[in-house]
């Protein structure tokens, strides 16, 4: 761990993660990730399987909640333009950016116009994924962040592994080890006799942040929904850390995807039942904070609304993939999920892990429309297709269905190139050949039988140095050797012989 | 009723006795079975995959082999998935018009082996005897796709002298998932131990499930454990009549 202030050394990003297998062989090795992660995603799964339960009215909740996000992206500009027009009649100002790069420098822009050299920050996955952090000090502009598990995320100087709770990855004891060896570097230090109570670390956070909370002249968030009827911007949090941000600066830019929206009020009624309990497990958010532009003498005095593209848009061109545009940042699904409890969040390469990162990240990229680099094309084989995740979403996103969509595309754009696919799409069509046919099966199961026989040993085949995929399945777990008369030959020699 | 038996590509060449267990079975409770032997494979692997153009030829061969039956039973949860869910959506991708007719005419009417015997044969007691301690793994296909229930239970409850045993997380995924154990062989073989780990804890003596693709992943991590865990499918104890050999 590095002993530097934050702020000082390049930050890490995901550029770079390797292709899923790759990555996950990695994160599995790392025994007490491996604890720390099951111990988390249980505990939340159990709890939200509970909140989720005093709902009678569940699966119609899920199916309004689609429904709404389904009508906002089938009349998308019209609803956009509504909500600028509202937000910029109540006082606000509203900037569209195409790409992150377009957004970074908006917001960059206004931070400079208001002679700020810092911001505080609200727990915001927009800003992740357009790495506006890095872009800022690229610019001498610091951005603490206030949520606790991004400041421990951020002075560990370590990467998020999960939506929700971004440093799922750490236990007490390494909290304590960061906040005692980093936190006087970016601000107040912590205590030298800080333990690994959950309290005690609370505490030194929330005195470390007050500083800061005060000092700010700009803070920067992301929005959870607004509302097109009304230009409101919503915030739900658990912590306080973004009522502080959202009420005490002077100047608030908020980075919003453009499929935060909604279109009237009273769609909250289902997003706020929906969202906390699949989430946190609550029925209700501690802290719901909604501003609608500026109030004169109230908060801050000016806001900025930057509308994100960064490859929304391209998400609509897939008739099956464009349902994950109605994700509200969950996370259920990386709870549920049996891929991501095993390896965590940073295997997928993205500010987006789990089921809904494997979905998102490469349509983002433009999978639809161009082919993608090798880490991409990966994701969305990171699924064993058990269908938790659909399960458990609460605006019934297929992500199964949407993981087939684009694997289909994968094919169809890397299918022969080698270096991805080694043998695979050769051994397909031979599949596809033979069993397209009858009598070429026969010939294969009779050859695979014979084969069976000869590396078989009572009924298994073990260890084999096989190279590529069929070696992978060899590595831990044998095999039973192919029959030494498949049933179809055992059905034919029983029909001759008359029985029946 | 006209019965086909659906065996699977898989257990065709793999699990040859699987078959031969569900025609045991259907003739015991008085009903005949036909293999049609034009059939092959029903193109999960391929679809799952990605290759869905080299799927249409398996959905048209499929329903060819199949045309004319009242029932086409099959001993995998996730083959009849593949049938009843996804043969439509290969025959549109496909533009084909007469194999949409197709798919909606045979697909209906493939059952998983318990939803037969439960829901068309209403039975649940099929007259088995099999004197062991059972835990069962209900496959992720067979449960969040085909939504097959507790049928599988029903049939194990009524077994004379089976124990079934509680498989604690049983609806956690084994980590097979078709190419996903090769693709992604670390965390496939993460995930079926874990699974083992459980079912070890149990002192069962056989695992039991509607799919042996998944009990292929997890027969093949018990045996290069040298467990004496047996992997057994529904339709092998359905039809056993006395101790396992
Ligand atoms: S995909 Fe669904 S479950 Fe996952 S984060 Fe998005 S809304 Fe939540």
């Amino acid at each position: 761990m590095s002993g530097s202030p934050a702020g000082r050394e390049p930050l890490p990003t995901f550029a770079g993660t390797p292709p899923f297998p790759e990555a996950a062989r990695t994160a599995l090795a790392d025994e007490q990730l491996r604890r720390n992660l099951r111990h988390a995603t249980t505990t939340i799964r159990t709890k939200r399987g509970r909140a989720v339960a005093e709902r009678p009215d569940w699966e119609a909740l899920r199916l309004a909640g689609a429904a709404i996000k389904d009508d906002v992206i089938a009349r998308w500009p019209e609803l956009l333009t509504q909500l600028e027009a509202n937000v910029t009649a109540a006082g606000g100002i509203v900037h569209w950016a195409r790409d992150g790069a377009e957004a970074n420098a908006i917001v960059a822009g206004i931070v400079r116009a208001a002679g700020a050299t810092e911001v505080v920050k609200v727990k915001s996955m927009t800003t992740q994924e357009i790495e506006l952090n890095e872009a800022l000090a690229r610019e001498g502009i610091e951005a603490w962040e206030t949520d606790l598990a991004e400041l421990i995320v951020q002075l560990g100087r370590d990467l998020p592994s999960h939506i929700l709770v971004p440093a799922i990855h750490r236990n007490r004891d390494e909290i304590r080890d960061i906040f005692r060896a980093e936190m006087g570097a970016a601000g107040r230090p912590a205590p030298a006799d800080l333990s690994n109570e959950p309290r005690e670390l609370a505490e030194a956070a929330r005195l470390h942040l007050r500083e800061k909370f005060l000092r700010a002249k700009v803070a920067i968030s992301g929005a959870n929904f607004a509302i097109a009827e009304t230009g409101t911007v919503m915030v739900v949090e658990s912590e306080g850390n973004g009522r502080m941000c959202l009420t005490l600066p002077e100047t608030l830019v908020t980075v919003m995807g453009i499929e935060k929206l909604l279109p009237t009020w009273r769609d909250l009624e289902v997003f706020l039942q929906l969202l906390p309990r699949s989430s946190t497990a609550e029925r209700m958010n501690p802290y719901t904070s909604m501003w609608t532009g500026v109030t004169p003498g109230d908060g801050p005095q000016a806001f900025h609304l930057v509308l994100l593209d960064n490859g929304r848009t391209d998400v609509l061109l897939d008739e099956v993939g464009r349902q994950a545009l109605r994700c509200i940042k969950c996370s259920a699904c990386l709870n549920v999920c049996p891929v991501y409890e095993r390896v965590g969040g940073r295997a997928y390469g993205s500010p987006y892990p789990g089921p809904i990162g494997a979905i998102l990240t490469p349509q983002l990229r433009g999978i639809a429309r161009h082919p993608v680099d090798e880490q991409t094309a990966s994701l969305p084989y990171a699924s064993s297709l058990c269908g938790a995740c659909f399960e458990v979403c609460p605006v019934r996103i297929d992500i199964p269905e949407v993981l087939i969509q684009l694997r289909t595309q994968v094919v169809r754009q890397h299918g022969w190139r080698a270096r991805t696919f080694g043998e695979e799409p050769v051994a397909m069509r031979a599949l596809s050949t033979a069993f397209a046919n009858p009598g070429r099966l026969d010939l294969a199961e009779r050859v695979a039988g014979g084969a069976g026989r000869v590396v078989g040993r009572r009924g298994r085949i073990g260890r084999l140095p096989l190279p590529g995929l069929l070696g992978a399945w060899f590595r831990r777990r044998d095999l039973p050797a192919p029959a030494r008369t498949s049933f179809r030959r055992w059905w034919r020699s029983r029909s001759s012989r008359g029985e029946s | 009723m006209k019965i086909a038996l659906f065996i699977t590509c898989f257990n065709d060449l793999l699990y040859p006795d699987v078959g031969k267990a569900v025609v045991r079975l259907l003739n015991r409770l008085g009903h005949e079975v036909e293999f049609p032997e034009d059939q092959t494979c029903c193109g999960q692997i391929h679809f799952n995959t990605g290759y869905r153009d080299e799927c249409v030829p398996l959905v048209r061969s499929f329903d060819q082999a199949f045309d004319g039956f009242d029932a086409i039973v099959s001993p995998s949860a996730s083959c009849a998935t593949m049938v009843r869910h996804h043969h439509e959506t290969v025959a549109r991708h496909s533009g084909d018009a007469s194999l949409v007719a197709s798919v909606a005419e045979v697909s209906p009417r493939v059952y998983e082996l318990s939803e037969f015997l439960v829901d068309v044969l209403g039975v649940t007691d099929v007259g088995a005897v099999f004197p062991h301690s059972v835990a069962f793994h209900p496959t992720c296909h067979s449960l969040r796709l085909l939504a097959i229930g507790d049928r599988p239970r029903r049939l194990l409850e009524a077994v004379s002298g089976l124990e079934l045993v509680e498989l604690p997380g049983a609806t956690e995924c084994c980590g097979f998932g078709g190419t996903f154990a090769v693709k992604n062989a670390d965390t496939s073989v993460a995930m079926g131990e874990d699974k083992i780990g459980a079912l070890i804890g149990t002192g069962a003596e056989v695992l039991a499930s509607a799919d042996t693709s998944c009990l292929m992943h997890l027969g093949g991590l018990l045996s290069r454990q040298r467990s004496m865990v047996r992997v057994m499918h529904l339709a092998e104890i359905l039809a056993s009549t006395g101790p396992a050999r």
